[in-house]
């Protein structure tokens, strides 16, 4: 079942199509070092709009998360397990995503995990695996 | 010169109900012509109206009729009106006619805040839902990953308080248990059968910690509330419930940047405004269409520290009719339906009135906190019968 498809602008393209090189990018600010997510071109702590997208590790930590079991749309596979995780490298940064490549079972709070992207057409969606 | 107050007169509900027939614009109708009635007031003296948030027309059956559409309809001359849904929560849009009554912009301001959900799915070609091919906005941070459902992002925050503070499903079991307990006693409520803690435990997930019966039903109704200046209350022939404070503040307008909900910032910003305090409550309409948004403004506005909110509603006897703090008398969201932040202020009027029947709490009670929204979205009312 394909997933929901964002529609690509100047703001969020980097995020969406990082994947292609395998990287995980947040917009950053140039003149404070924040990190600005969801991707805007101004700072939010400074007001800079020397704002520019850029790489991280593309590991995190899992904040919370949530074992989906209602099927929101014909065809959607449960149960699936949707997660917000903190992004290494990038203090304040979240990401709601999936984990993947375990039961659902296996996730937990606290769990270090790492970016994998699933390609569909244009967008590379960052989804997440356990890690060790 | 001073301002005058701002007070809530008459009030006024259509039909609740799914898979209604009734157009929407007419359950709006029904509604405004109970409040206009209890008021003592003639639609010619409405010269406001302000709706959350205001007409959908993606998605129709979330909000059908707008501000626009309903000077239009009902023959209303208007002085100020709005329908934003950029606004704190639902309860904005009350907020914002208090101001409007407050600076003299209105005198009688219909609030309204109609639903169409369940008839929208009963009747998508009269009440088309467009899913665009793709996502935007703030959605494209959630729907990708298939978090489609608000469920999916009250789940995070219910989810972290249990692994944070140790809050168990059975406490959590009590803001469901209480509404429908609640709602038997609310002739006009939705959802009218017992519900058990047996069942509850039992039920079938939605996506953990929330199951079937922490979120509330698609509802069709409509609820009214008249917002009138303290100086046009001679023209108002019900009891007027002041409001004496509101407030609606966020940090990040976000489902999962912020650590908090918008309401632990709204909770505090509320008693700032006003000299009453916690202790001064005699009853709260907390917003619960997902049970664990309730239990959150029990916190954010300081009935329990933060992180105690499962220990202070446990066992249900606190927060029951006959309890120390009356909690969602007329059974919320969960139980009377899913009238959309409005029913919470509704019910409050009512219980402050001494006209709730069935339901109504013991003693003189004369103020209540009425509050809506959950994430970013959050707006709180004190109100007050002088």
């Amino acid at each position: 079942m394909p997933r929901p498809v964002p529609r690509l602008d100047s703001d969020n393209r980097p995020f969406w199509t990082g994947g292609a090189v395998g990287e995980l990018r947040f917009h950053r600010c140039a003149d404070c070092g924040s990190f600005i997510h969801p991707p805007r071109p101004v700072c939010r702590v400074c007001l800079s709009d020397n704002v520019a997208p850029e790489a991280v590790a593309g590991t995190g930590v899992i904040d919370s998360y949530t074992i989906n079991h209602q099927a929101w749309y014909p065809g959607l596979e449960v149960p699936f397990v949707i997660a917000r995780v903190a992004i290494d490298g990038a203090p304040g940064v979240y990401l709601t995503s999936n984990i993947v490549g375990c039961p659902v079972e296996a996730v937990d709070f606290g769990d270090a995990v790492r970016v994998t992207f699933e390609q569909q057409g244009d967008i590379f969606y960052p989804l997440f695996e356990k890690t060790g | 010169m001073a301002q005058p107050e701002a007070y809530i007169s008459g009030i006024g509900q259509s039909e609740i109900g799914q898979r209604l027939t009734r157009h929407p614009l007419l359950l709006t109708l029904d509604a405004v012509k109970q409040a206009l009635a209890e008021a003592g007031l003639t639609i010619g003296q409405i010269d406001g109206v302000s709706t959350y948030p205001g007409k959908s027309t993606g998605y129709l059956g979330f909000s059908p009729v707008g501000a626009d559409e309903l000077v239009d309809a009902l023959g209303i001359r208007a002085t100020w009106h709005q329908g934003a849904m950029e606004i704190s929560a639902q309860l904005g849009a009350v907020a914002a006619a208090a101001m409007a009554v407050r600076t003299g912009q209105a005198r009688h301001v219909i609030c309204f805040r109609t639903v169409y959900e369940a008839a929208a799915i009963a009747r998508p070609e009269d009440y088309p839902s467009s899913r665009g091919k793709t996502v935007e906005g703030f959605s494209q941070w959630f729907a990708p990953f298939n978090a489609i459902s608000a469920a999916c992002w009250v789940a995070q925050y219910a989810a972290r308080h249990m692994h944070r503070y140790g809050l168990t499903r059975e406490q959590l079991a009590q803001i469901a248990l209480t509404d429908r307990a609640n709602a038997l006693r609310n002739p006009a409520a939705l959802v009218r059968e017992p519900l058990t803690m047996d069942q509850y435990m039992a039920a079938r997930m939605i996506t953990t910690p929330l199951c079937l019966y922490d979120c509330d039903r698609f509802t069709d109704a409509s609820t009214v509330l008249i917002v009138s200046a303290g100086d046009a209350l001679d023209e108002v022939g019900c009891t007027p419930i002041r409001i004496a404070a509101m407030a609606g503040s966020v940090e990040r307008h976000s489902w999962d940047q912020a650590e908090w909900m918008a309401s632990y910032a709204t909770g505090p910003d509320l008693w700032k405004q006003t000299d009453y305090s916690v202790a001064d409550v005699d009853t709260v309409q907390f917003y619960d269409g997902f049970s664990f948004l309730a239990l959150s403004w029990f916190e954010a506005l300081g009935f329990c520290p933060v992180g105690e909110g499962g220990h202070f509603i446990e066992g249900g006897r606190r927060i029951a009719l006959d309890g120390e703090l009356p909690f969602n008398t007329f059974g919320g969201q969960i139980g009377a339906g899913r009238l959309h932040g409005f029913g919470f202020a509704h019910e409050a009027v009512t219980q402050l009135r001494g006209q709730g029947g069935e339901r109504q709490i013991a003693g003189d009670p004369r103020v209540a906190v009425a509050t809506s929204g959950g994430g970013p979205l959050a707006a709180a009312l004190l109100l007050a019968r002088d």
